[in-house]
């Protein structure tokens, strides 16, 4: 695997990996089931190679029967074992919509606190690369949306290989959306990479006069804004929320209270999107605090098109994160 | 469109010995439904309330060919299925009510009945919902390797879902240990079958996806008990999933909302007086002389007990405190 090519040096779609492998080593209630996982080696990818060590059992292809094997995970999981489910994409997932939201969320709640569903549900999500409005679109925001299951968001290799881990030991659902152009995003981690957590917001970048809070495909080119933004003297902070739910307050409330400037960049359409809640609980919360309204920058309103100027311009870019930070400090973007 | 009821022939099958036990399990279900029914016109129950009057041969037959290890997954019309697994008509009663004695603490109420102890999987109200659920369930204990038996009650009505189709062919193509119970009432709440499958034979879609598949008389519990444990012995052989279709009736409305004006009369009363399965088997008892009028007394007063104190259990039981409205939405706390 080219993540053993490269010591120490590996792609997001590798660091997903490393991590599967390495939680079906370490348990073997863990197994892996989806479209295309075991032959094929998974649509993006991500999982190749991992049939060949871990035999048809544990490495499961699937139907395309989203619903079903969705809810077979979540059956699995009541019944002694730590499914992950991958889905081939956020926009397929709505066929496992009924399971997800009707099942997998409420089956606790319902039965009194009688079982818990320690199941993984792994898809591929957002824009970017001109595949239209069936496979492009972000609705993790949706997602955090329903009571009773996690949203993560890994935008960094050190997430990608480390988040897994904590949520397969989650004993609720929790769902992790991998944005499509993250995947062949390299980077480097430590023989034996550090824990991370599944509850807390992360600051990426320090700065002092405005906080961009972004989410897994737009932490870069937010951090891509801070830097342009440092060539206009605005001292930047770049917060990356890495759970959408539950939202970690705190921690995004802690950087505005400071700066005293918000600005949400979310790929998601704007209209009761994640960057609508999380303006709201700044304005319900820090209110007092803010020198300037808070700003979002949303994915326009348009089911995603297929040419490459127009997907560009439905999507939040530097350019916009910058000009919205520029205005939450009196200047014109 | 009707659902005129087959031509009467009484069985001449013997009656096993454990008849009266049958019996007694049929009338546990009807007598605890016809107190719910009452008890809904008390403003006691509240929501859908779905009765199983009718159907109680279904329930009875085929759960008596499963094991205390093995697991159920049923319908909202789940209140008889749950009460013979074990559990207890009190907690049952409770969960009616929505109080905190209830068996999910009166979260789910009447069409989300849960029971961990029983390995009692819902109560699901979402049609077809419960069948992936069920192929989940399967695929555990397979991989586990253990010899266990899924048991997954649905209507006819779910036929039409996809996820029916879905977990068919996934049952199939694992040979999961999953016994598929077709409860077909002929009636997908008021439409008709013949309204809304294009084909009628509803095992010939199961057979399509492999899966041995077979209907029976859902009135003769001696049948459906017999054509059950005929199934579960092909499931626990490692012969993969089975289907077994079971013919019956719903006697009340679809639930307390329906005003039932989809059936001819005559056609509900005629499966009543001809098919009620409660009635055909006592008569059979009766005939070879394994039921009296004293047994029964002694079965009635028996339930009449179990009733009275799943009443007052749950008039006595408390509501569950407003501060705890959130727990259990996620284990570990609240987020």
């Amino acid at each position: 695997m080219s993540a053993e090519a490269a010591a120490g040096t590996l792609t997001y779609r590798d660091a997903v990996r490393e991590a599967m492998c390495e939680a079906m080593r370490a348990n073997e209630r863990v197994f892996l089931m989806g479209e295309d996982v075991g032959r094929y080696g998974g649509g993006f990818g991500v999982s190749k190679g991992m049939l060949a060590e871990f035999g048809p059992e544990r490495i499961r292809d699937t139907p395309l029967s989203e619903s079903a094997f969705t809810g077979a995970g979540i059956g699995a999981a009541l019944n002694g074992m730590r499914p992950i489910v991958e889905i081939m994409t956020v926009n397929f997932s709505l066929l496992a919509l009924d399971q997800i939201m009707n099942n997998a969320a409420t089956l606790r709640h319902m039965s009194g606190g009688q079982f818990e569903i320690p199941l993984v549900i792994r898809m591929c999500t957002g824009g970017g690369r001109q595949l239209a409005a069936q496979h492009s679109h972000s609705l993790e925001g949706w997602y955090a949306h329903i009571p009773g299951i996690k949203v993560l968001t890994p935008a960094t290799i050190a997430d990608a290989r480390g988040m897994l881990a904590p949520a397969l030991a989650d004993p609720n659902p929790v769902l992790i959306f991998e944005h499509g152009s993250l995947y062949n995003m390299q980077g480097e981690l430590p023989a034996s990479p550090p824990a991370v957590d599944i509850e807390r917001a992360a600051v990426m970048r320090a700065g002092d006069d405005v906080t961009l809070i972004a989410y897994g495909g737009m932490l870069g080119r937010t951090l891509e804004a801070a830097e342009l933004l440092a060539s206009h003297d605005v001292g930047a902070e770049v917060l990356d929320l890495r759970v959408l739910r539950p939202l970690d307050d705190a921690g995004f409330l802690r950087s505005v209270r400071r700066t005293h400037r918000a600005v949400v960049v979310d790929e998601g359409w704007r209209s009761g999107s994640l960057a609508a809640e999380v303006s709201a609980r700044i304005t319900e919360q820090a209110f007092y605090d803010l020198d300037a309204p808070v700003e979002r920058v949303c994915g326009v309103e348009v089911p995603t098109p297929y040419a490459a100027h127009l997907e560009q311009a439905a999507t939040p870019q530097a350019a916009t994160i910058v000009a919205a930070a520029l205005r939450t400090v009196g200047r014109d973007g | 469109m009707t659902a005129t009821p087959p031509a009467f022939t009484p069985p001449s099958e013997p009656v096993p010995a454990h008849g009266v036990d049958l019996l007694r399990d049929m009338l546990r279900i009807r007598r605890f439904e016809e107190t719910c029914a009452e008890l809904y016109s008390a403003t006691k129950i509240r929501g859908f309330l779905h009765l199983y009057i009718g159907e109680e041969a279904v329930a009875t037959g085929t759960l008596r060919a499963l094991g205390p290890d093995d697991a159920v997954v049923a319908t909202y019309r789940e209140h008889g299925h749950a009460l013979l697994r074990g559990v207890r008509a009190e907690a049952l009663m409770a969960e009616m009510f929505g109080r905190s004695g209830g068996c999910c603490g009166g979260r789910g109420g009447s069409m989300h009945v849960f029971d961990a102890a029983t390995r009692f999987y819902g109560g699901n109200a979402i049609v077809a919902g419960g069948l992936p659920i069920a192929v989940g369930l399967a695929l555990a204990d397979r991989m586990l390797g253990r010899d266990r038996v899924t048991a997954c009650f649905f209507g006819e009505g779910a036929m039409a879902e996809g996820e029916f189709h879905e977990s068919l062919n996934l049952a199939a193509l694992w040979k999961l240990p999953l016994l598929f119970l077709c409860e077909n009432n002929h009636y997908a709440m008021g439409s008709a079958l013949e309204l809304t499958e294009s084909e009628t034979n509803l095992t010939l879609k199961a057979a399509s996806y492999e899966v041995p598949a077979w209907s029976v008389d859902g009135m003769d519990v001696v049948a459906v008990e017999r054509e059950a444990q005929r199934a579960v012995l092909s499931i626990r052989g490692g012969g993969g999933p089975v289907f077994l279709e079971c013919l019956t009736y719903r006697f009340r409305a679809h639930s307390m909302y329906d005003p039932d004006l989809y059936r001819d009369r005559a056609e509900v009363a005629e499966w009543k007086e001809q098919h009620d399965p409660i009635d055909l088997l006592a008569a059979r008892l009766r005939a070879q002389s394994m039921l009296d009028d004293a047994t029964l007394e002694r079965i009635d007063a028996e339930i009449a007990a179990e009733l009275e104190a799943a009443v007052a259990f749950a008039e006595a039981s408390e509501l569950e405190p407003v501060e705890d409205l959130t727990r259990d939405v996620y284990a570990g706390g609240t987020a």
